[in-house]
């Protein structure tokens, strides 16, 4: 798509693309190239020198337990927040779609912690969690559960995937309402007729139709537990205890932190960006299918 | 809907009402323990309802600062924020507004360089070049000040997509009449686009604002005073996760004030949120 007519000036449109670009530059493409040009460095102790030691940083990466451990944490973690709050979610938006009266003040009351930082969130369930005095630790201490997320690994990952997956509910409640609204009302009214029970009309008609905005969450709330839970881990769990939380994302920022393995750290961006541009590319091509469809 | 039935609707409306009760009792809770003392809290004793602490507990943290943890006030955190998360939205909104009118409406070399050089940055975000970036940051001397909080985030891929299409759907004959008219190129951006693209910035001004104001890896790297901190930050450094001894009354204060911005402007802006969300993910 091109416009037919457009304006001629020889300087114009450079001035205005520069403040775009000047950023994108400085702060996206230079140290994203560092990253990669680093991470077949070594630096010495004190940082002064490095040396060029090709593929060693990585051959360290994938001979470290610890890496495939994270990489195990990551998708256990993917995977346990986008299946519950991708079901969540679509039960309620299914709900509020069948013209219920109060449809808006329900939508009001369940989008609105799409604005709560995941950092806040977190802080939240550590209270409510905590295990002295937390008001669901009691809860779950009652039912005879020895709840310590500061000791149990499985616990303190229970408690960072709850408070991610309330987290997500919101955004993927208003995007399953959208897709609902969208599908047209004469094929349900059509099943209807032919004698088709709301469930099966769900199953046989309504969910397949829904399925482009389903695969399109998936790949947004993978997204969402690579990169944007760190805050979350960072204040619930620290990554512990014994590295149980610890997400790939989560694992650059320690190993870089306070000078520490930059080379190390470059190495696992390398990676990390290797996953997002798959990542990225996947959800394109769904919004070029979603086009034609 | 196809029949009418009651049993159904109730039933919507019970797991709705259960769905609610899931997303706002843990906030409620946060808000009740921000309102009593830290005995109450310590020996598990809290209610349901609010305590008689609430004046005390807020105008403690927003005024004399959170007491062994940090110096900060929970006052300046907050102004920190709302002015970081300014600069970002508006900041990202003006570049790309101008970036893609720059690709939209003239031909020039390099033209598609610049698109595919901002739409890539999809790519890069700030996860996978963290050190990189900071050393970036420190290099120009911008640790500790709001242009180092704000403008490395404000290049936009999104944004600068979203103008494009939308600058796409604005008709040619607008531009030829003003042509006719002998408008400019900054005239006609000025009073033609940009009245235009009115509902679409405030959208998207509405998304912006919340990611910049719920940033956390950048401004925990690239702050080291406590007068710099952005409050979401300030937020972990109260709760000391090891220490029995954190002051949860003040920790749930500050989450609730640190949510209260960006939460009034979903619920007060809805239909610009809900469009904004849906537009710039597509």
């Amino acid at each position: 798509m091109e416009k037919r007519a457009t304006f001629s000036n020889k300087f114009l449109p450079y001035l205005l693309v520069a403040p775009q670009l000047a950023v994108t530059l400085v702060f996206f493409y230079w140290p994203a190239s560092q990253a990669v040009k680093e991470s077949f460095f070594i630096q010495d102790a004190f940082g002064t020198t490095s040396s060029f030691v090709g593929l060693e940083n990585y051959r360290t990466l994938f001979a470290d337990p610890y890496y495939f451990h994270s990489m195990g944490v990551t998708a256990v973690f993917a995977i346990a927040v986008t299946a519950a709050s991708l079901s969540i979610a679509l039960l309620l938006a299914v709900q509020a779609d069948r013209g219920i009266r109060g449809k808006m003040a329900y939508q009001t009351l369940l989008v609105w912690p799409y604005a709560v930082a995941p950092a806040v969130a977190g802080v939240i369930w550590i209270f409510l969690f905590q295990p002295s005095l937390g008001y669901f630790a009691h809860l779950v201490r009652a039912l005879g559960v020895d709840w310590n997320p500061l000791l149990d690994g499985n616990q303190a990952m229970t408690l960072v995937v709850i408070a991610a997956v309330w987290k997500q509910i919101s955004y993927n409640f208003l995007f399953f309402l959208a897709g609902l609204q969208a599908i047209p009302k004469s094929l349900i009214e059509a099943a209807a007729i032919d004698g088709a029970r709301p469930t099966r009309r769900f199953w046989t008609i309504v969910f397949p139709l829904l399925s482009p905005t389903t695969f399109f969450l998936v790949v947004v709330n993978i997204v969402y537990v690579f990169f944007d839970t760190l805050g979350l881990i960072d204040a619930v769990t620290g990554g512990g205890p014994a590295k149980a939380t610890e997400t790939l994302v989560y694992k650059v920022f320690q190993d870089g932190k306070l000078g520490g393995d930059l080379g190390g750290s470059n190495a696992q961006s390398v990676i990390l960006m290797i996953i997002v541009i798959v990542l990225t590319s996947i959800q394109f091509r769904y919004v070029e299918r979603k086009v034609t469809y | 809907m196809v029949e009418n039935r009651p049993f159904g609707n109730i039933l919507a409306h019970l797991i709705l009402i259960a769905g609610v009760l899931v997303i706002v009792f843990p906030v409620y809770m946060a808000f009740v323990a921000s309102t009593w003392d830290p005995a109450t809290i310590a020996n598990g004793k809290l209610g349901l309802l609010p305590g008689p602490y609430l004046v005390e507990n807020y105008s403690r943290i927003l005024f004399e600062g959170t007491g062994r943890t940090t110096r900060a006030h929970v006052d300046v955190m907050l102004l920190n924020s709302f002015v970081s998360a300014m600069i970002i939205a508006t900041g990202k909104i003006a570049i790309s507004l101008i970036s893609s009118y720059a690709i939209v409406y003239f031909r020039f070399p390099l033209r598609m360089v610049a698109f595919w050089l901002i739409f890539l940055t999809l790519m890069f975000p700030v996860e996978v070049r963290i050190y990189p970036t900071y050393k970036i940051v420190a290099d120009l001397g911008l640790l500790d000040t709001y242009a180092g909080l704000s403008v490395p985030l404000i290049a936009s891929a999104t944004a600068t997509l979203l103008f494009r299409q939308f600058f796409m759907t604005v008709p040619d004959e607008l531009l030829e009449a003003a042509k006719i008219d002998a408008a400019g190129p900054l005239r006609f951006f000025k009073d033609v686009l940009l009245p235009l693209s009115r509902t679409n910035i405030a959208a998207l001004f509405v998304i912006l604002f919340i990611y910049g104001w719920n940033q956390y890896l950048w401004p925990l790297l690239i702050t080291t005073r406590d007068d710099m901190q952005t409050v979401v930050i300030g937020i972990k450094k109260i709760v000391t996760v090891q220490d029995a001894l954190t002051e949860w009354q003040l920790a749930m204060a500050t989450a609730i004030l640190a949510m209260l911005p960006p939460v009034l402007v979903v619920v007060v802006m809805q239909k610009l949120f809900v469009k904004g969300l849906v537009e710039t993910e597509k």
